[in-house]
């Protein structure tokens, strides 16, 4: 077993995600490799060589990389990939932009949203927003994963002392057809919602953007990141990063309280892996109750300033 | 700009799904089917494109069974040209055909169409693999924007919005291309039932997947397929002071 983990990061720090990826590739051996791929990105594998169970750190550093376009960093992860027998990425929208490109130019069927590692080609991952586990044995040589964050812990940033080596990058030219032209960061102060061990959401009983300060301030008091249903998002309340659901973030803090949102499944299949999760709907029967530990049925515009005031 | 855009024909978003009892997949018999809610999306946006005049021919295909004609009917009631319908023995979702398979038909058919662009969903809601607009890019060796929720033409090029962890990332693209869609790109109209009605006598061509050379075969098998574990419902609390007591004493989560 050899693997090869791609690191997410921000040219400066590896992303927790990265971390939960190393955990995920414990599973499979302990050949672990970590390839930092982008542009002035020495600070990022000084910092993953540190990490428990990382065995080698691979740089690929180079203007090209810049803002990591994935037909710039794809064919050079393909090329470079090939020795290995397994690649992993964190199913995160980097991950999620990037893998399945590698691995259509390795010719290999890669397995989305792993959960579970069971042997070297069996994986379990959720389907149909999480209602069903499909168990599949893959019969390609060289595996591709993306594993779903929340159900790998994170690796300790500590205890190892990976060796670092450059990549051969010579070669690599600019794709050319694909450009960064701009990103708009949603700025906060708050744990990210993918790591963060208290989680707060809003719904569309919110109501409107200047109302979510409400969901944000109980927030603030528990040290929580903030998240949104759809329905909340699409009505401009909340930004898009925000989204919590089968097609948004998946998320599994210690605590999740959800406020005025009624428990689609889509959402459901976000949040329901929570330890403990909390309730606030003025419908008794709103399905958010199903899976809710502790239920509060009452406004929210009465019980949220309450809660924030006596905590 | 001729555009073409792949849609798939999903259990609705709105069913309970059911495993069946052998665990050999999802029951779909009498089971209401959808297009794939992010091909909507596709579909929507690529007639908006022939609405604001940038695109001159929006081509919708599905590769299924027989009856996923139903879904390319409803693309060209929304404003599809016309439609192809690649039949494939092969089951579309879990342990069927792969998106890699996917890719590498839809590969085949932008040979023959030449399309400029390729608009398709992020995501199908059954299998959930969020590939096949990514792989087929590779394979074309186009540029991909995945993930959109924004997509203007900007000279020769595309210049897509695209939501990603952190917020919003905007990416230049030449065309050829491919786009993905994502929830925010547009809000889909419904059909009128005069669209509906036209939409009967638009040319739809069947393809046998079997005549364009490529290799289905699963790499994957699935081997199981069973319920999520069950969370067991909780308790109702009867105010904010119970709810602080019981997070603090017995969840001991604050
Ligand atoms: C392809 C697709 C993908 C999707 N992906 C996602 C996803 O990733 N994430 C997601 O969240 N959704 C997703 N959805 C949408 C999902 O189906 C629901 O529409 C959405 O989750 C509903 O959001 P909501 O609960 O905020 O709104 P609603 O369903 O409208 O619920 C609002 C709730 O607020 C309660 N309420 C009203 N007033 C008050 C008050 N004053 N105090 C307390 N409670 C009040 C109501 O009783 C109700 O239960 C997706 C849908 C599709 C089709
Ligand atoms: N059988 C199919 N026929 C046509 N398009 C498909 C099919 N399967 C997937 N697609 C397209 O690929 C997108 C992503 O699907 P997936 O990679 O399976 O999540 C979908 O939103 C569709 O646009």
């Amino acid at each position: 077993m050899s693997i090869l983990i791609i690191a997410e990061h921000s040219d400066s720090t590896a992303r927790p995600s990265t971390l939960n990826a190393i955990t995920a590739a414990t599973k499979l051996g302990s050949d672990i490799s970590v390839l930092v791929i982008g542009k002035d990105v020495s600070a990022v594998a000084d910092s993953l060589s540190k990490c428990a169970g990382v065995a080698k750190v691979v740089v690929a550093d180079k203007a090209e990389f810049e803002h990591q376009l994935p037909e710039n960093t794809a064919s050079f992860i393909a090329s470079f990939a090939k020795s290995f027998t397994h690649i992993i990425a964190p199913a995160t929208a980097f991950g999620k932009n990037l893998l399945p490109r590698v691995a259509a130019l390795l010719d290999s069927q890669m397995i989305s949203d792993v959960i579970e590692i069971i042997s070297a080609d069996t994986f379990k991952r959720p389907v149909y927003a999480g209602n069903a586990i499909a168990t599949f044995q893959s019969s390609d040589a060289l595996k591709l994963l993306t594993i779903r964050t929340t159900a790998f812990d994170p690796a300790s940033t500590t205890g190892g002392s990976a060796a670092i080596e450059n990549a051969d990058v010579s070669s690599v030219t600019a794709f050319g057809k694909s450009k960064f032209v701009s990103a708009e960061l949603t700025k906060s102060a708050r744990p990210e919602l993918t790591a963060a061990k208290v989680v707060v959401s809003g719904g569309r009983a919110v109501g409107s953007k200047e109302n979510f300060a409400i969901i944000e301030k109980l927030a603030d008091k528990l040290g929580a990141a903030v998240g949104a249903s759809r329905a909340a998002v699409d009505a401009g309340y909340a930004p898009n990063d925000y989204q919590v659901g089968q097609t948004g973030k998946i998320v599994a803090p210690s605590l999740y309280i959800a406020v005025g949102i009624s428990g689609a499944i889509q959402h459901l299949a976000g949040m329901k892996d929570s330890k403990v999760i909390v309730a606030i709907n003025k419908d008794p029967d709103a399905p958010i109750f199903q899976v809710a530990d502790y239920g509060l049925v009452a406004d929210l515009f009465e019980v949220l300033p309450q809660l924030t005031e006596k905590l | 700009m001729k555009i073409l855009v792949p849609v798939k024909r999903v259990v609705d978003y709105n069913v309970k799904i059911r495993i069946k009892a052998d665990q050999s997949g999802v029951e779909l018999t009498n089971v209401k089917m959808s297009m794939n809610p992010f091909d909507e999306i596709a579909i929507e946006e690529a007639v908006r494109l022939k609405e604001k005049n940038i695109a001159t021919e929006v081509i919708v295909v599905t590769i299924g069974p027989a009856i996923a004609q139903d879904v390319l009917r409803t693309a060209m009631a929304i404003g599809a040209d016309r439609g192809i319908l690649v039949t494939t023995p092969l089951a579309t979702d879990l342990g069927g055909l792969e998106p890699l398979a996917v890719a590498k038909l839809l590969q085949k058919l932008v040979a023959k169409e030449q399309p400029d662009l390729v608009i398709m969903g992020k995501q199908s809601i059954d299998d959930d693999s969020n590939q096949t607009g990514q792989m087929l890019a590779a394979l074309l060796d186009w540029p991909q924007a995945a993930f959109a929720s924004k997509v203007e033409k900007v000279g020769d090029a595309l210049h897509v919005t695209r939501e990603i962890d952190g917020g919003l990332e905007t990416v230049e693209v030449a065309t050829p291309a491919i786009v993905t869609t994502d929830l925010r790109l547009n809000t889909p109209r419904y059909a009128s039932l005069p669209n509906i009605m036209k939409a009967k006598q638009k040319p739809l061509e069947t393809i046998d997947s079997a005549t364009l050379g490529v290799d289905t075969t699963p790499r994957l098998k699935m081997t199981a397929l069973t319920d999520p574990p069950k969370r067991s419902g909780g308790i109702k609390v009867a105010s904010v002071d119970e709810l602080i007591a019981k997070l603090k004493t017995e969840a001991k989560v604050i």
